[in-house]
């Protein structure tokens, strides 16, 4: 009886290539899941999931809502030219600014302008930041020294003045300012993928793709691309109130969105003015960013958790 | 040590370089120049003019004469405030600006650290959740809401009561003036730095050392201050070089909000209406500003970190 | 020979978000003065666990119940003051990774000398000493040079011996020493059981060696006890376990470990994965990967239990019964 035992502990000891095979697939399924295993996460956070809810609700009325809005963001009501209460028979369902114009309509004017600089200047920082750490990481040697060294000295810079600079030399342009906001906001974006490349690079699962070989355009597909893919999503979350937070705050200098165009750094801005009359103005804007800027570092917070191999 | 001192130094000072090189052509670049009004200045006037900012001269002339003149400590005649240079200018606001910033990042470090050292040590108790959640809105509040706000509350709103501060003017730095201001400039460095030392005194917590030092039968406090607090700061440490950065930028914030004469309005009111030379004067000492900081940053780093003075 | 330490019906559990985990089960173990109790098993066997209870150095999310005696005193039930009395005092613990094992902005000498100063309350002058005395107990050459150094300036050997000669400062009752070598050079790994084997000879302390190595328990332990699965499976005097082992898995470790007295063709290894903590399999724990596996194996957990040998093993499996 011992014997039957003994030699079927011994043929399990040699079992390392159907073990290999077998542990493949588990990493198949691993790999397989993991973004299930994410989403899973992501579900049972209350604040994420709300938050990104809520982002939707905002994003949604801001672009739709003014259709419904019976005055537009720039029409001066002539029959108030005053900071008004909210009144209904007039259509001002959050009155009118000190010119009399539409509160809600110019609320959710700024609305699309966050939301908008949001996603195109992040845009431009993903692309940007993308590219330049992608290639560090993969090139290397000189070329990677270059652009690090490059990416640290514009670290060592205020690039805040750099931005005003520019919107000073250029005029108030729209869409220099989204170029402006995206081309500061790619740095921490360059780093952060250059790292992931390299550690990826020299992980042994690519390495051991490679020695079966597999292509290289299968690995970058197949293991480098799905595994930089979480890192980036989280960190455009991050990025994208950043982007948001900066558009404000030109805005509020009078550097960014220019009259009668506006944003909710300028409402703050025109609220600051009007606070003492009428706080509404003031906080109204203030409320709808700080929501705005709440919700997205939740979300990020949220897949982050959800994401990161390291707090698992 | 002082090999990677000069080191640094020396990566400092290219830096500065290029940042001054940029900000002069980029400024000179401009379409249209600092003196175009709404109704044009007759052709004579505008050649005096340009004549007597030396714009007449050559590109590369100029740029060698403003680099001359900056070693010597002299940024230009303002193009705005006509009868001031850009140094006296910068001398006015500058004094008004690095109190302020010193003030807030002085009560950011008294308060952040104690606050994200009693999260970490409380880690997920109530008072944790409490004191990051409050850190989370610090971060995610602007200071440019933050400020209306608190000008509303305590300028306005309790105005009749004794907690009334003023919310305009500097009044040559009366200490009530200086509150509002310093608070709101400090609110999102308390939470940064709180959440900072919080992460990090949480990781110091479980690393090897510490756990050594446990089991020698150190009192708790004696592990914390003596073993994990010094490594735990090295974050927080690396963060006030950026933290510069954020001073500078929320100066010009606080300081058009609480009207305040220092360079961050100044630097404002200059790209408002194209005062080249004083955008460019600004910009050139924030930058150095930021870069002398971090250069302090990584010498604490090396009074921190032993490993990092033999590198 | 009375035990100093004695551990008693000791189990460890940690709470994760996948739900608890028992890292240590109902372990017995006692150690007397002079002794060196050798403790085997893979990692996740619960070695080292048992020990961190013992010192009270449990992560935040662990639990312990049982006793844990030191010279009486309960050291599970004793609160963080009244245990730090004891650590570093009677008890002290040598850790796996030198390495890492010490605080990086401190000088070496202030590190050792806060030890004694701590527990016996001399001055910052006799605490700088008596830690320069230690170093030269422990061999580091230019001792009083080394005092003033940061353990980065330090080699691996170096720091281990730093570790040893801070567990030794307050001449401790019972030495902990987890992996002592684990993380060193196999020529610093030999200097490191020297000392240790000297340690032991002189001081007269109780020495528990946690080791995955069986070498090195072969050298330096008088006793050895065998974990699996966090239960101790066997547990006999080290000549008697090295020569004649009861328990199936103390047979298939020593038999892949590699022996220069007996002439073997190739090694064997132990079929199998180390079993998963959070799904154990039902009866005897080993039994997937036993090639003695029989029904009752699979249902019913075996205790350890004395064989007539003086050895302690928790088996069903009779070897004498199964040759008849």
């Amino acid at each position: 009886m011992s014997d039957a035992h003994m030699s079927e502990g011994r043929s399990g000891a040699n079992l390392s290539v159907p073990n290999a095979d077998a542990l493949d697939k588990a990493a198949d399924v691993e790999g397989r899941s993991l973004w299930q295993d994410a989403f899973r996460r992501l579900q049972t956070n209350r604040a994420a999931m709300v938050s990104a809810i809520v982002l939707i609700v905002m994003a949604f009325v801001c672009f739709v809502g003014p259709v419904l809005v019976p005055w537009s963001y720039e029409e001066i009501d002539w029959d108030i030219l005053e900071a008004a209460p909210p009144n209904f028979d007039t259509g001002h369902y959050l009155g009118t600014d000190s010119l009399g114009r539409d509160l809600l309509a110019r609320i959710l004017q700024g609305g699309q302008v966050s939301f908008l600089v949001g996603i195109l200047a992040t845009s431009v920082a993903l692309v940007v930041g993308v590219t330049v750490g992608a290639t560090a990481g993969f090139m290397g040697g000189r070329v990677d020294q270059i652009l690090m060294r490059f990416v640290d000295v514009m670290y060592a810079v205020p690039l805040m003045f750099f931005i005003i600079i520019l919107m000073v030399v250029f005029g108030r342009n729209f869409y220099l300012m989204f170029l402006a906001i995206g081309f500061v906001e790619w740095l921490t974006m360059s780093r952060i993928v250059r790292g992931q490349t390299l550690t990826l690079k020299n992980k042994e699962f690519i390495e051991a793709a490679r020695a079966s070989g597999g292509s290289t355009a299968g690995i970058i597909a197949r293991h480098i691309i799905p595994n930089v893919l979480g890192v980036v999503i989280v960190y455009v979350t991050l990025t994208i109130p950043q982007v948001i937070l900066l558009e404000s705050f030109l805005s509020f200098l009078g550097l960014g969105v220019q009259p009668p165009m506006t944003s909710w750094g300028a409402l703050i801005a025109e609220g600051a003015q009007e606070m003492e009359i009428t706080p509404r103005t003031l906080i109204l804007p203030a409320v709808c960013l700080s929501t705005t800027l709440f919700c997205f570092n939740f979300l990020g917070d949220g897949l982050r958790d959800a994401l990161d191999p390291k707090d698992r | 040590m002082w090999a990677y001192f000069t080191r640094r130094l020396f990566i400092a000072i290219p830096t500065l370089w290029v940042v001054i090189t940029v900000a002069f052509f980029l400024m000179r670049l401009a379409p249209g120049g600092p003196f175009d009004q709404e109704a044009p200045l007759p052709p004579e006037i505008m050649a005096n003019l340009k004549a007597a900012y030396g714009l007449d001269q050559p590109l590369w002339w100029q740029y060698v004469n403003y680099l001359g003149n900056l070693l010597q400590g002299d940024f230009g005649p303002s193009f705005k405030y006509k009868d001031f240079s850009v140094t006296e200018l910068i001398g006015q606001g500058f004094p008004v600006s690095i109190q302020n910033g010193a003030a807030a990042l002085f009560l950011a470090v008294l308060v952040g650290i104690p606050l994200g050292a009693m999260a970490a040590l409380k880690q997920n108790s109530g008072a944790d959740h409490a004191a990051m959640t409050v850190a989370m809105t610090g971060i995610v509040i602007p200071n440019f809401v933050v400020g209306p706000l608190l000008a509303l509350i305590f300028g306005i709103w309790l105005r009749e009561t004794m907690f009334a501060l003023p919310v305009a003017g500097w009044n040559n730095g009366a200490l009530p003036n200086r509150i509002l201001p310093v608070i709101c400039l400090a609110l999102p460095f308390i939470a940064y730095i709180a959440r900072i030392t919080r992460a990090s005194l949480i990781e110091t917590l479980r690393t090897n050392y510490v756990r050594t030092a446990r089991a020698k039968g150190l009192p708790f406090r004696m592990v914390v201050l003596r073993h994990a607090f010094k490594s735990a700061m090295i974050p927080v440490v690396t963060y006030l070089g950026p933290a510069t950065v954020f001073l500078l930028t929320g100066s010009m914030v606080i300081e058009t909000i609480f009207g305040l004469p220092g360079i961050g309005r100044y630097f404002v009111q200059g790209a408002l209406n194209r005062d080249y030379t004083l955008v460019m004067g600004v910009t050139i000492l924030a930058a150095s500003l930021v870069i002398l900081l971090n250069l302090f940053v990584d010498l604490a780093y090396a009074w921190l970190d032993p490993k990092v003075r033999y590198e | 020979m009375t035990s100093v330490l004695e551990i008693e019906n000791l189990s460890v559990s940690f709470t994760t978000p996948d739900g608890d985990v028992e890292a240590v089960t109902d372990v017995s173990l006692s150690v007397g003065a002079g002794e060196c109790l050798g403790l085997v098993g893979e990692s996740g066997s619960g070695k080292s666990q048992t020990f961190m209870a013992a010192m009270g150095l449990l992560a935040e999310n662990g639990t312990a119940s049982g006793h844990i005696r030191l010279d009486g005193i309960d050291l599970l039930s004793a609160d963080e003051k009244k245990l730090n009395t004891v650590r570093g005092d009677r008890i002290a613990m040598i850790f796996q990774d030198p390495m890492t094992s010490l605080t990086p902005h401190m000088k070496v000498g202030r590190q050792l000398a806060e030890v004694i100063i701590e527990h016996q309350g001399v001055d910052k002058e006799t605490g700088r000493r008596r830690a320069l005395d230690m170093l030269d107990r422990v061999h580091i050459p230019e001792a009083e040079r080394r005092l003033d150094m940061y353990p980065h300036e330090l080699s691996g050997g170096l720091r281990q011996r730093v570790m040893i000669a801070m567990a030794l400062m307050c001449e401790p009752e019972v030495i902990i020493a987890d992996e002592p070598t684990t993380a060193l050079d196999v020529t610093v790994q030999a200097q490191i059981l020297d000392l240790l084997m000297e340690v032991k000879v002189n001081l007269g302390a109780a020495i528990v060696l946690i080791t995955h190595d069986l070498g090195v328990i072969a050298g330096l332990a008088d006793r050895v006890a065998v974990m699996y699965a966090g239960r101790i499976v066997e547990q006999g005097s080290v000549a008697d376990t090295f020569a004649s082992p009861v328990h199936p898995y103390t047979q298939g470790l020593l038999a892949c470990t590699p022996r220069l007295d007996v002439e073997t063709e190739a090694l064997e290894t132990i079929s199998g994965q180390p079993p998963n903590l959070q799904s154990l399999p039902t009866g005897c724990s080993f039994h997937p990967r036993c090639p003695h596996v029989f029904e009752r194996c699979q249902a019913e957990r075996p205790l350890l239990e004395r064989t007539p040998s003086g050895q302690s093993k928790a088996c069903f499996f009779n070897a004498a019964e199964a040759a008849e």
